[in-house]
């Protein structure tokens, strides 16, 4: 078995993030997911898509326990992240965030300038120990999240006064200060227009070199363009999992197909 | 015919119009009300509108202004030895007045004729035994220039009232019959009836804002009369508050004013962080369960008359604090700070109670109102609950709270009973929290409830100490308003 496994990552060369085995997730009564099993790979972008209220969102959520917050919420089954399960007692939600950053699909910037909005998860986390640390860290931040350049000359102006896409980079350089391993993003682009939505793609692509990227969306022309593997869930259910371009040219389950032509939906 | 008759008639007749409005309209359609402009019950509507209205909205002025016109007419006609005699000319007029309706009485009762009662003269008849036996009681005997008065005033009286029957019945029937001529299938009864529903709105909304400029008027013309009596000098800048019922007193506003700001603060001290704190658990971290009784549980003290808060400080809170911090044997703390139960700190914390409620549940609704997706925001990026209360919620909802807290500081400005019951009543300047102190309201009252003339300073002080209390609370409101609008769409 083991040198199954060691086959099997040289075969491949990349390294598996996140393991869920059997998971299943209830709202009060009602069951959100079903014994989902799914493996994302480290330095990969990894699109969930399903129909609205299939339970993508809810799997994501799932990945750095912000179910937790919600009180109904239960989730049984294991979720490893580097081969830990992130669900055990000793496991600090808190501290799993900071290792797991989410953008989310409004841009949700805090009502505060856009420096103290990059600075807030490094300032939380003690991650800098002197001003001239954090600025480093903000201006490293709002340039990987390619928005340096617009802001660079009022960082002390409100991050709500931006324009939606601007908003959307901003929480994006938000969630990187904080140097995560897992991005997560739930339909980061539902908010914002198609030149926005261009600038946001190409900077997940970007991402993908220091993270592994988990994005749900609803646009399949989104998925196709940024992600290299595709989940597809129906009714909680994970239908199909599998590299991008087979999903979208040669699906193996029928719902898929239904789906990706525009049948169901 | 009396008034209320009148009105009687007016609804009748109003109530007809509606019923014949409506059988006119579907008449006009020949019975099938899909082929009118409005449904029917519109046509009825307006006939009755436009009965009503204009009808009643006459006779409400009608009785507003035909008295003032009279007793205008009958005092310039009244002889001006009579009012040398008598002090002023009101109480000649209330002569008139009284003497006039009990004439009219002894009318209804029987003790005089309709036509015997105009030609009453003082020598033939005792006019004040007559009126005695109706039960209408006289200062003195009447003169025969007062009975004149009273006959012109009761001759103008009776004539002005058939005028307004006659007027208020024509304008009704005249309305009835405009309304019915328009009244046919294509008459588009519901616009009109939908300006007359605005007009009501209008009319609700500008009577409560003309009561308020009535009352700051009101208060402004007698604040006008207490300057003209003492200077204002004294009353903004002068140190001490002295009102000396029999005159030349020193009424300065300031010892009231620190003694309204002082306990005005202590009750704040209170209030915010309790309110606030209370506000933060219920909204952020109670559960449902814990919610659903603890925020109408803390809504109750809302409910609580401030007298009953009174009672409180005075029985409970006030003895409590002078025995820790009293003098004699009793004070625990052997302090010999507190001289009588009565003090600043007394009326403050029991006010700051009173406020708790206030401050919490306006800023529960404040920090609900802050959208989940800037607390998703905050969580998502590995902050602690309270690192998120802390830094994303409380500042988004800073502004509201701000307006929260200063809506409580214009009521505990102008809150009376506690500050009646739980601060003395001695005017001066201290800093001692456990010193008696009084404030503008309750100085207000006493000066008021007094036993002195009406037009005398030490009264005229209440009104221009009132106005100044609008002033205060309404500038606190402004600016509370003010913050909350600036703010606002920060997060929206």
């Amino acid at each position: 078995m083991n040198t199954m496994n060691m086959l099997d990552k040289n075969l491949d060369t990349t390294t598996t993030k996140i393991t869920a085995r059997d998971v299943n997730v209830y709202y009060g009564d009602s069951h959100a997911i079903k014994d989902v099993n799914v493996e994302i790979d480290a330095n990969t972008v990894t699109a969930f898509i399903g129909p609205s209220g299939c339970g993508k969102s809810t799997f994501l959520r799932c990945i750095n326990r912000m179910n937790d917050t919600i009180d109904v919420c239960r989730v049984r089954g294991d979720i490893l992240l580097d081969g830990e399960d992130i669900y055990d007692k000793r496991v600090d939600p808190v501290q799993l965030r900071a290792k797991v950053g989410m953008v989310f699909q409004k841009p949700n910037p805090f009502p505060k300038s856009i420096y103290d909005n990059v600075s807030y998860g490094p300032r939380i986390h003690g991650l800098s120990r002197n001003k001239a640390e954090m600025d480093e860290i903000v201006e490293k931040s709002l340039r990987r999240a390619a928005i340096w350049e617009e802001v660079k000359d009022r960082l002390d102006a409100p991050g709500t006064g931006l324009s939606g896409g601007q908003q959307q980079r901003l929480c994006i350089a938000r969630a990187i200060a904080t140097e995560p391993e897992v991005l997560l993003m739930d339909e980061p682009c539902s908010a914002l227009d198609p030149i926005a939505t261009a600038q946001v793609e190409e900077l997940i692509d970007e991402l993908r070199a220091n993270y592994s990227v988990v994005i749900v969306t609803h646009s399949m022309q989104q998925a196709a363009r940024v992600s290299q593997k595709t989940a597809f869930f129906h009714l909680g259910n994970l239908v199909e999992f599998g590299p991008t371009g087979q999903i979208f040219t040669n699906p193996e389950d029928p719902r898929t197909e239904s789906y990706i032509t525009g049948r169901i939906g | 015919m009396p008034t209320f008759w009148l009105i009687v008639i007016l609804l009748a007749l109003t109530a007809c119009g509606f019923f014949g409005g409506r059988r006119r309209a579907l008449a006009s359609a020949n019975g099938n009300p899909r082929d009118l402009h409005s449904l029917p019950v519109y046509y009825g509507a307006n006939v009755a509108m436009s009965i009503a209205i204009p009808a009643l909205m006459t006779l409400a002025i009608w009785l507003l202004v035909q008295p003032m016109v009279i007793e205008t007419r009958v005092s310039a006609s009244l002889p001006s030895e009579v009012i040398a005699e008598n002090t002023s000319i009101g109480l000649v007029m209330g002569d008139v007045r009284r003497l006039s309706d009990g004439l009219d009485e002894a009318v209804v009762q029987g003790i005089f004729e309709e036509k015997q009662s105009f030609a009453l003269n003082t020598e033939a008849t005792d006019v004040r035994a007559a009126l005695g036996t109706v039960g209408v009681a006289l200062g003195s005997d009447v003169r025969p220039e007062v009975l004149a008065a009273a006959q012109q005033y009761r001759q103008l009286s009776s004539t002005g009232k058939r005028a307004m029957t006659l007027v208020c019945l024509m304008l009704a029937l005249g309305g009835l019959a405009l309304s019915l001529r328009n009244t046919n299938k294509t008459f588009r009864a519901r616009n009109v009836v939908e300006r007359g529903i605005l007009a009501l709105l209008v009319l609700a909304a500008s009577l409560a804002i003309l009561t308020t400029v009535g009352i700051v008027f009101s208060m402004l013309f007698e604040t006008i009369n207490f300057f003209g009596l003492h200077t204002w000098r004294d009353f903004f800048f002068g140190k001490t508050w002295a009102p000396n019922f029999r005159g030349d007193s020193e009424l300065s506003m300031l010892p009231l004013l620190w003694g309204t700001l002082y306990i005005s603060a202590i009750a704040l001290l209170v209030a915010v962080p309790v309110g606030l704190f209370a506000a933060i658990y219920l909204s952020e971290y109670a559960g449902s369960a814990v919610r659903s009784f603890a925020k109408p549980l803390l809504e109750i003290l809302a409910g609580i008359p401030t007298i009953v808060y009174g009672l409180f400080a005075l029985l409970t809170v006030g003895p409590l604090l002078l025995k820790l911090f009293g003098q004699g044997e009793e004070g625990l703390l052997g302090l010999t700070w507190m001289s009588g139960a009565t003090s600043v700190l007394t009326a403050g914390l029991v006010m700051g109670i009173m406020l708790i409620p206030f401050v919490s549940s306006l800023s529960d609704d404040i920090i609900n109102a802050v959208p989940q997706t800037l607390r998703d925001g905050s969580l998502g990026l590995g902050a602690t609950k309270s690192e998120t209360i802390r830094q994303v919620v409380l500042p988004a909802a800073l502004p509201g709270i701000v307006g929260a807290i200063l809506l409580a500081a214009s009521r505990a400005i102008g809150e009376t009973m506690i500050v009646v019951m739980g601060a003395g009543a001695i005017a001066k300047f201290s800093a001692n929290p456990f010193d008696s102190m009084t404030t503008i309201t309750t100085r207000v009252v006493s000066q008021l409830t007094g036993d002195t003339d009406f037009a005398s300073p030490e009264t005229l002080v209440a009104f221009a100490l009132g106005l100044s209390l609008f002033v205060l609370t309404l500038g606190l409101n402004v600016l509370a308003l003010y913050i909350v609008r600036k703010y606002r769409e920060q997060y929206d």
